[in-house]
């Protein structure tokens, strides 16, 4: 057993872990960070995903990796943003928004890895194209939806579009961090 | 779930140290990206107890340098090198290969190093310990049949790394460092045609480099995967061609198939088309050669008749573009 020091979502954890932990395993039994998930659990499905920067970088949360096969002692010198972590103190991210409007998810289970990748590649490049969106999703399965209404959800996100359903569903009240997807009307085929 | 067996991590700070932690801990693996081995270890399907982590490595071994030919530090992560602007240019048939490789996390994760080291593959070893032994496991670990080949007495487990045919093609060579000092041995003899161990490279030898020859740079290249879908998969087939030609002419050809069993091969007997037009029947005849060389087995859950007949089609696609 070891000490490890993970970052997580903005906080220091101490965890005691033996060597071959996995990063996804110490988030979901040791932190009890329950949205990543464990899917395939060896690196196929992209269900684990984290979004992963070096300590002390600002600015974007980072690079989409897969925990599952990630060793949390190789993690300690990452800060590591989970789905718990990706909402801010305003409400929801524009992704997890675009998400519930669009009816983007089915069983649910691949959403917390597809909303990381969604929002790494949204962070790099606001106003994506289709086959950017669908090259950004890739390592992400999806086995209900077909993926079309998860590229229609990143679309929403960035502002390029609104939800197709005729009676899209009405989540929460806009707060002022997901202002874009609820403002923007024209519609980009 | 599947968990990983006890292991302790070993974390040197230079390769000196990194092939001394090899040679201490016999049957030791190394851990670069993790990407092929973790999953592996979570299969069963090594021993050992003991890894050797090049994380503390990573700023000594991650470079792409032009001298002479190109230079990669074994430790480039492959979507590094899918990016490098000096590699579409001097080598786009590698930077199409290494974009081509598995999703973006995988390729964030995974090394140059680790895609030309990677671990053999068949649809009767990447499995769970449990379903190997419902099969009495199989020659590659803890059985002795071979389920792909009757009676086969060599494991046909499949090369499955995407850069292997490309370097190949462009005649590239590995630099290989262990206690007793370093080699550079040249892809083509890099390979071993036993899934077992599919290399060379001794149990306390680490691959640091990887060397293009400036001769690949003037190469019409290209390189082809087939998988079933276009990302995350293993290839069924790749293949990965460099011509030199001179005017409309021939002058050499260099043609890498992998995926089909433990070693990449280079496409022989072929020297007598040097001279050709560089045209479609040209391609066409490649593609025909390159069939009676490859036999795709059922080591790979993709239908080999149908990897066999697709063969010479791939080859034919794969020159045409690669001179257009």
């Amino acid at each position: 057993m070891q000490l490890l020091h993970l970052f997580v979502n903005g906080e220091e954890h101490a965890v005691a872990a033996p060597g071959q932990r996995t990063l996804l395993e110490a988030l979901r039994y040791d932190l009890m960070l329950t949205g990543s998930k464990q899917g395939c659990d060896k690196g196929d499905c992209g269900a684990c995903t984290v979004l992963v920067r070096p300590r002390g970088d600002s600015g974007f949360r980072g690079e989409p990796i897969l925990a599952c096969i990630t060793l949390a002692a190789d993690a300690q010198d990452l800060e590591i943003t989970t789905i718990e972590g990706l909402a801010g103190p305003l409400g929801l991210d524009p992704i997890q928004r675009a998400f519930a409007d669009c009816g983007a998810l089915q069983c649910g289970f691949c959403q917390p890895g597809m909303m990381l990748s969604a929002r790494a590649l949204l962070d790099k490049c606001d106003k994506p194209t289709l086959p950017q969106i669908q090259e950004a999703l890739s390592g992400n399965l999806c086995r209900c939806t077909g993926y079309t209404k998860i590229y229609e959800a990143v679309e929403v996100a960035a502002g390029l579009r609104t939800p197709s359903s005729r009676a899209p569903v009405q989540s929460e009240r806009a707060a002022a961090s997901d202002s874009k997807a609820q403002t923007v009307t024209e519609i980009v085929p | 779930m599947m968990t990983l067996p006890p292991l302790e991590v070993l974390r040197p700070g230079s390769v000196a140290e990194a092939v001394e932690a090899l040679r201490a801990h016999p049957g030791a693996r190394v851990l670069a990206g993790g990407t092929d081995l973790v999953p592996n270890l979570k299969y069963g399907m090594y021993d050992t107890r003991h890894l050797v982590a090049l994380r503390g490595l990573s700023k000594e071994l991650r470079y792409v340098r032009e001298e002479g030919g190109l230079r990669l530090g074994a430790l480039c992560t492959i979507d590094q090198l899918a990016e490098n602007d000096l590699l579409k240019a001097r080598t786009p048939a590698l930077a199409e290969a290494c974009g081509q490789i598995a999703g973006p996390q995988l390729r964030r994760m995974g090394t140059l190093g680790g895609n030309l080291c990677l671990d053999t593959r068949c649809v009767y070893i990447n499995q769970s310990y449990f379903w190997r032994s419902a099969l009495g496991f199989c020659l590659k670990k803890d059985g002795t049949l071979c389920h792909v080949v009757a009676g086969g007495k060599r494991c046909v487990a499949a090369a499955s790394n995407d850069t292997a045919p490309a370097l190949l093609a462009l005649d590239a060579g590995v630099r290989l460092v262990s206690p007793r000092g370093e080699r550079v041995v040249p892809l083509r003899e890099f390979y071993l045609p036993d899934g077992l161990h599919n290399t060379v490279l001794q149990p306390d030898e680490l691959l640091v480099e990887v060397r293009i020859p400036p001769a690949a740079f003037g190469k019409k290249q290209a390189f082809m995967k087939l998988r079933t879908r276009a990302a995350i998969d293993f290839p069924a087939l790749n293949l990965a061609v460099a011509l030199e030609t001179e005017g409309a002419v021939v002058k050499s050809i260099s043609l890498a198939v992998g995926a089909l069993a433990a070693r990449p091969v280079l496409i022989k007997g072929i020297d007598d088309l040097v001279g050709r037009p560089a045209d479609a029947r040209f391609a066409e005849e490649l593609g025909r050669r390159a069939q009676k060389q490859c036999r795709p087995l059922t080591n790979i859950s993709v239908d080999p008749d149908w990897r066999r007949d697709l063969l010479p089609v791939l080859v034919r696609r794969l020159v045409l573009r690669a001179l257009a």
